[in-house]
C-alpha cells in the first residue's frame, strides 16, 4: 500500500468536525470559499457543506476572461452536486485596470494579481455574509510554495493544508466530488493549456512521495537516494521546501522589546473560545 | 466495592475558566442524576490544552473559588479534575485533584510534560516529583496526567504502591490516518490495555473532544478491566457521558487467576535499578 495512503472516513469526519468547531466557536455559522473549478477547491466546497449545511457555504467563481470556460462549468457542477449557495464575479475588470498602467507585467505578477484580486472579493464577501474564508491549499503547494502570498494562499481556515495532493484525490472520491473535477489534469488556469504537472516539472505523484519522505518521514538524502529518488530531484525539491518557507510564516518583526509578539508573546489563535 | 464510573469526556473552551467550570458543574450534575460514584474528567478540563502564555492567567491554587466550588460538589460524588495549579511560590503545573466527601484526597502533579513534536509542556509548566497511590471509597487508587502513562514506570510505581485502579487524565491530540482507526486511538488502547494486564489493575482513561487550532482531540476515553479487556468505550471526538460499573468480584478474580503483583519481586528491581544508576553516573 502506498505510503500516501489515508482513511478517507476518517479522514472526512476529522475534516468535517475541524470546520464546523473552528466555525462555530468563533459564533459564525458560515462559510464562503473561492471555486475554480479545480479538485481541491471542490473538495472543500463539498466538506464545507457536510459540516455547516449547504445553505450555509457560499461558493464564488472568479473568472479571468482568459480563464478555460470549462473551468466555469466544473465550478458550476460541483456548486449543483454539493447544493451550495453560488455567484460568479468576474476579475477582468478590475485586473485590466490596473494592468492598463502596468502593460509589461509578465505572466507571473499577472497570476499573482488575479490571486489576490479574488483574494479581496472572497474577504469582501466574508464581511458582507458573517462568514470564514476557507483555504483550499493543499500541503504539497504549501510545501512547494506554489501559491500566491496573500492570495490563495490567504485564508481563515483550511481544511486540506495537511493532505498531500495524493490524498486530495482519494478524499474527493469519498465525498463524492463530481468525476469530471477528479479526472482532469490540475492546472491553476493562469493561461491557456496550462496544466501544474507540466510547469512543476515532476508529477504530484512523485513529488507527494518525495515529500512524505523528507518532511513526514524527516527521511535524509541518502535514505531517499535509497529509496529510488534522484539526488537532482531530492536537491530541487528541498530547495523549494526551504526557499518557499516565508509564505508559511507571518511577516518577521524585528525585536526590540521583552515581549515580541509570536516570539516571546505566544497564545494559541483559539484563545478564548 | 463496585462502584459506577462517569466518564464526563467534555470539549473545554481554551482560557475560559468559567464556562468550563460551569459546563464541568453541569455535568457532573447529570453523572449524579444518573447515579454514579465517581466522575472523572480530562486533563486540564478548567482550562483547555494549549495554552502557552495562558498558563499563569488561568491558574488556580486548591483554595480558589473554582477548585473549592468542585471540592463542596464531591460530598455528592468522588471527582477527579485537571486543571493549572499554581503555588505560593508561583510554580505552575499541570495537576489532577482527586475530591472525595468534600475534601482533597490527592494532588498529581504531571511528572512527565511532553516537550516534542506539537508539545511545548516544559516550556510553560513545573513538573511534579513523585507518584503516590491514596485511599479512597472504592479501593486504593493511582492518578496518572496523561503522558505519564508513556512512561513504564508510573503505572508500576502506582501498582507497587497498592493502587488496584490507574486512572489517566487526558488531552490526546488526535493524528495517524493511514490505517483502519486512528493511530493515536490505537496507541492508547496498547497501553491502557497493557498496563491492566501488567498489573492487573482496571485502567479509567479520560480524554477531551474538540478542537484547538486545528488540532483534534478524539476522546475515546475507556475503561479497561484487570484483565486486559475494554470494557466500554465512549464516542470518539464527540462530548460525551458514559457510564460504566466496576466489580469488585472481576478484581478479585483476576488477582486470584495472574497473581503476578503478588510475585513481583521489588528486591530484584530496586538492586538492579540502584546498580544502574550508579553506574550511569560514574
Amino acid at each position: 500500500m502506498s505510503p500516501l495512503h489515508i482513511n478517507t472516513k476518517l479522514v472526512r469526519r476529522i475534516l468535517v468536525g475541524f470546520l464546523r468547531d473552528e466555525i462555530w466557536k468563533v459564533g459564525a455559522k458560515k462559510a464562503v470559499l473561492g471555486l475554480s473549478g479545480g479538485i481541491d477547491s471542490a473538495l472543500v466546497c463539498h466538506l464545507a457543506a457536510e459540516a455547516l449545511g449547504p445553505e450555509n457555504v457560499h461558493a464564488i467563481c472568479m473568472p479571468y476572461k482568459t480563464s478555460n470556460p470549462e473551468s466555469e462549468a466544473h465550478a458550476r457542477l460541483v456548486a449543483e452536486a454539493s447544493g451550495v449557495q453560488f455567484s460568479i464575479v468576474p476579475i477582468t475588470p478590475m485586473v485590466d485596470a490596473y494592468f492598463d498602467q502596468f502593460s509589461g507585467a509578465d505572466n507571473m505578477r499577472r497570476g499573482n494579481k488575479m490571486a489576490r484580486e479574488r483574494m479581496t472579493i472572497l474577504f469582501d464577501h466574508s464581511a458582507l455574509y458573517g462568514a470564514l474564508v476557507l483555504g483550499t491549499s493543499n500541503k504539497t503547494e504549501l510545501l512547494l510554495g506554489y501559491g500566491t502570498l496573500y492570495g490563495d494562499m490567504a485564508s481563515a481556515l483550511n481544511p486540506i493544508g495537511d493532505l498531500y495532493k495524493s490524498q486530495v484525490w482519494q478524499l474527493s472520491e469519498e465525498v463524492g466530488v463530481p468525476r469530471p473535477v477528479i479526472d482532469k489534469k490540475p492546472s491553476a488556469d493562469l493561461w491557456a493549456g496550462q496544466t501544474d504537472e507540466e510547469e512543476l516539472g515532476f508529477t504530484y505523484r512523485a513529488v507527494d512521495e518525495l515529500l512524505y519522505g523528507m518532511i513526514d518521514q524527516r527521511a535524509g538524502s541518502e535514505e531517499l537516494v535509497a529509496a529510488g529518488f534522484q539526488q537532482e530531484f531530492i536537491t530541487s525539491i528541498y530547495a523549494k521546501v526551504q526557499n518557499s518557507h516565508f509564505k508559511r510564516r507571518l511577516p518577521v518583526i524585528a525585536k526590540v522589546s521583552g515581549r515580541t509578539i509570536d516570539r516571546d508573546f505566544r497564545y494559541s489563535r483559539d484563545w478564548g473560545k | 466495592m463496585d462502584f459506577c464510573v462517569a466518564l464526563v469526556q467534555i470539549k473545554p473552551k481554551l482560557g475560559r475558566v468559567a464556562d468550563n467550570l460551569a459546563l464541568i458543574q453541569e455535568q457532573v450534575e447529570q453523572a449524579i442524576l444518573q447515579q454514579a460514584d465517581l466522575a472523572v474528567l480530562p486533563e486540564l478540563a478548567l482550562t483547555g490544552y494549549f495554552l502557552k502564555d495562558l498558563v499563569p492567567e488561568v491558574a488556580l491554587t486548591v483554595y480558589s473559588p473554582e477548585i473549592v466550588a468542585l471540592q463542596e460538589l464531591s460530598k455528592k460524588i468522588s471527582i477527579a479534575v485537571g486543571f493549572v495549579e499554581v503555588t505560593k511560590d508561583y510554580q505552575f503545573y499541570n495537576s489532577a485533584a482527586w475530591f472525595e466527601d468534600g475534601e482533597l484526597k490527592h494532588l498529581h502533579r504531571k511528572v512527565y510534560l511532553p516537550t516534542y513534536g506539537l508539545f511545548d509542556e516544559q516550556r510553560y509548566l513545573g513538573h511534579g516529583d513523585r507518584f503516590r497511590a491514596f485511599d479512597t471509597k472504592f479501593g486504593r487508587m493511582g492518578l496518572l496526567v496523561c503522558e505519564d502513562m508513556w512512561h513504564l514506570s508510573a503505572p508500576y510505581l502506582l501498582a507497587m504502591d497498592g493502587a488496584t485502579t490507574l486512572v489517566c487524565l487526558s488531552s490526546s491530540p488526535g493524528r495517524g490516518v493511514d490505517d483502519d482507526e486512528l493511530g493515536t486511538a490505537v496507541a492508547w488502547r496498547n497501553l491502557t490495555t497493557s498496563a491492566a494486564r501488567f498489573l492487573t489493575c482496571r485502567v479509567i482513561y479520560v480524554n477531551r473532544a474538540g478542537f484547538e487550532d486545528g488540532v483534534n482531540f478524539w476522546g475515546g476515553s475507556h475503561v479497561v478491566a484487570p484483565s486486559g479487556k475494554i470494557v466500554a468505550t465512549a464516542p470518539e471526538f464527540e462530548p460525551s457521558l458514559t457510564l460504566v460499573t466496576l466489580t469488585e468480584t472481576e478484581l478479585r478474580r483476576e488477582r486470584i487467576t495472574s497473581p503476578l503483583v503478588r510475585d513481583e519481586n521489588l528486591c530484584i528491581t530496586l538492586q538492579e535499578l540502584n546498580r544502574i544508576s550508579r553506574e550511569r553516573s560514574c
